[in-house]
């Protein structure tokens, strides 16, 4: 008798284990109002300001940049994403004057760890915000920073 | 590679579970032997996913090194990183200042709790429910959404450097971590009546997989594995590193040595996190979130050793120094590698459904086995 009675609360109580989980999932199902998704291509997320998507070269409005070339971020850079192209430009005065040519970005062996930006010291190159990275060509991954036509802002050193 | 045989001589098939397995959580390929369905024998083959982590990082410099093992253990990366840097600290005789050690470990809690929700969802999606993934997906999202505006990134996290952190907390960082404590608390019952309580879950789970403290011990399991067989072993509390020693929490220790134990010392350890969070999350001290150190670092010629608690177990980091820029060797000694060295003996004499399970709560990240 007591194998009888053992056995159906047994049952009893894994009914009623598998209820009060049924009960859980019934209750989100009828409240739907914390939905936690969003619908991307329609509905695109504003990413936290510093997310690393990839690195970019700010320029101001007269195009200028902060970048002097001195290749701190490509040793910083623990798998060479970074090439930096240096020329010398004729200043005024005669002088040779060291100024980049292209600063070259390899996106697609970039794994956005930071180290170039921290080893910056002149603040030149940042992580922007975008995330979609995808092209058909893995040609068009690998990106010149600099603008055309853009030159060293006067007063960095 | 041996060669692919169905049977072996005295007639028992041989079953390939894996590369390529949904319950593997990876790329980790498993030869069963197998008796109608009760397993005589398992040897795991690794290997599929070496990136040959530690030769890599041979030639990379003191503050390059330590990113690529965000890659190693990537459901735990934050603390993988503390790890190196506190080696790297000890060779250089860096004082990390107090509000850098702080937020090292709100941090390096708040990964352990998104690792062991991943964990609990995975789990029960392995042992056939689905939906307690996304309910574990809810709250891990608001670690996430944390990890993203503190430290960048939203997986592979390399926030933790030599001398410190890599940029101070985000403005809204204690705001944030306090309203996923109590969020976290609101639901954790919920968690506990879908799939603790649930009596699928208990009869898949209970009596499965012993493992006991002897074993344990021979087989040098670590973290949650072997506290589940009621061997103390976290570092936190028996090597204490960091700012853990001024720090009241409890180690969580089951005595059963089954999966529900190591699911419970788990889902406990959740519990505890919170409660370490709660401790120091308004008593950041103020100050300088970085020490001083030089741009190239240099390690004096002599060997260094670090362990540490991971969300999967003990981690030791090992570095060999002649004095130069760079490591002359590194060795990690992952906790995966040796835990999953007990899943033969642990699954023997079992069916096939219940190695699903023990290699569950065993927790094993594939890229922490191989390196």
């Amino acid at each position: 008798m007591s194998f009888l009675s053992n056995y159906i609360k047994e049952v009893y109580g894994a009914v009623s284990s598998l209820l009060i989980g049924m009960k859980r999932t019934g209750y989100y199902l009828t409240h739907n109002k914390e939905v936690i998704t969003e619908e991307y291509p329609e509905f695109k997320a504003k990413m936290a300001d510093r997310f690393r998507g990839e690195v970019v070269m700010t320029h101001d409005a007269q195009n200028e940049h902060a970048c002097t070339g001195c290749s701190a971020c490509e040793l910083a850079c623990p798998n060479g994403t970074i090439k930096i192209l240096n020329k010398f430009d004729i200043t005024p005065e005669g002088k040779k004057k060291k100024a980049i040519d292209s600063f070259v970005y390899h996106l697609e062996l970039c794994t956005m760890c930071n180290l170039c930006i921290v080893a910056c010291p002149t603040d030149a190159i940042k992580m922007s915000q975008n995330f979609e990275h995808s092209v058909y060509d893995r040609r068009l991954l690998t990106k010149q920073l600099n603008f055309p036509g853009s030159k060293l802002r006067e007063g960095v050193e | 590679m041996r060669n692919v045989v169905d049977t072996t001589p005295e007639g028992n098939m041989v079953l390939n579970v894996g590369p390529q397995h949904p319950s593997t959580h990876g790329v980790l390929h498993l030869f069963i032997t197998v008796n109608g369905e009760t397993i005589l024998n398992l040897d795991p083959n690794i290997g599929y996913i070496h990136r040959s982590i530690e030769k890599m990082c041979e030639s990379l410099s003191y503050r390059q090194f330590i990113y690529s093992t965000s890659r190693m253990d990537y459901l735990s990366a934050h603390m993988n990183n503390h790890g190196c840097a506190l080696t790297v600290e000890k060779g250089l005789q860096v004082e990390v200042p107090e509000r850098a050690e702080v937020i090292r470990i709100i941090i390096s809690e708040l990964t352990r709790l998104a690792s062991h929700q991943l964990w609990w969802g995975s789990l029960a999606m392995d042992l056939g429910a689905l939906s307690p993934f996304f309910y574990a997906f809810r709250e891990r999202e608001m670690i996430t959404d944390i990890m993203e505006e503190t430290c960048g990134a939203r997986l592979t996290m390399n926030y933790i450097v030599p001398g410190g952190v890599m940029a101070d907390i985000h403005p809204d960082f204690q705001r944030k971590v306090k309203e996923f404590i109590v969020q976290f608390k609101s639901k954790i019952g919920e968690y506990h009546e879908l799939v603790t309580d649930n009596v699928i879950f208990q009869n898949r789970t209970k009596g499965i997989g012993i493992l006991s403290k002897e074993d344990a011990i021979s087989y040098g399991c670590t973290g949650p594995t072997a506290r589940g067989s009621g061997l103390s072993c976290d570092i936190r509390k028996i090597y204490p590193y960091s700012a853990y020693k001024n720090i009241q929490f409890k180690e969580i220790l089951e005595t059963e040595g089954d999966s529900f134990a190591r699911y419970m010392v788990r889902m406990r350890e959740m519990e505890e996190s919170v409660h370490i969070i709660e401790q120091l999350i308004d008593n950041i001290p103020e100050g300088e979130f970085q020490a001083k150190t030089k741009a190239v670092l240099k390690l004096p010629k002599g060997e260094f050793y670090t362990r540490l608690e991971t969300a999967r177990g003990e981690l030791g980091v090992y570095i060999v120094s002649e004095g130069g820029t760079t490591p002359y060797r590194i060795k990690f000694r992952s906790p995966g590698f040796s835990n999953l060295s007990a899943l033969n003996h642990m699954v023997k004499g079992h069916k096939i459904g219940d190695l699903v399970s023990v290699m569950g709560t065993l927790d094993l990240v594939i890229p922490d086995i191989d390196r």
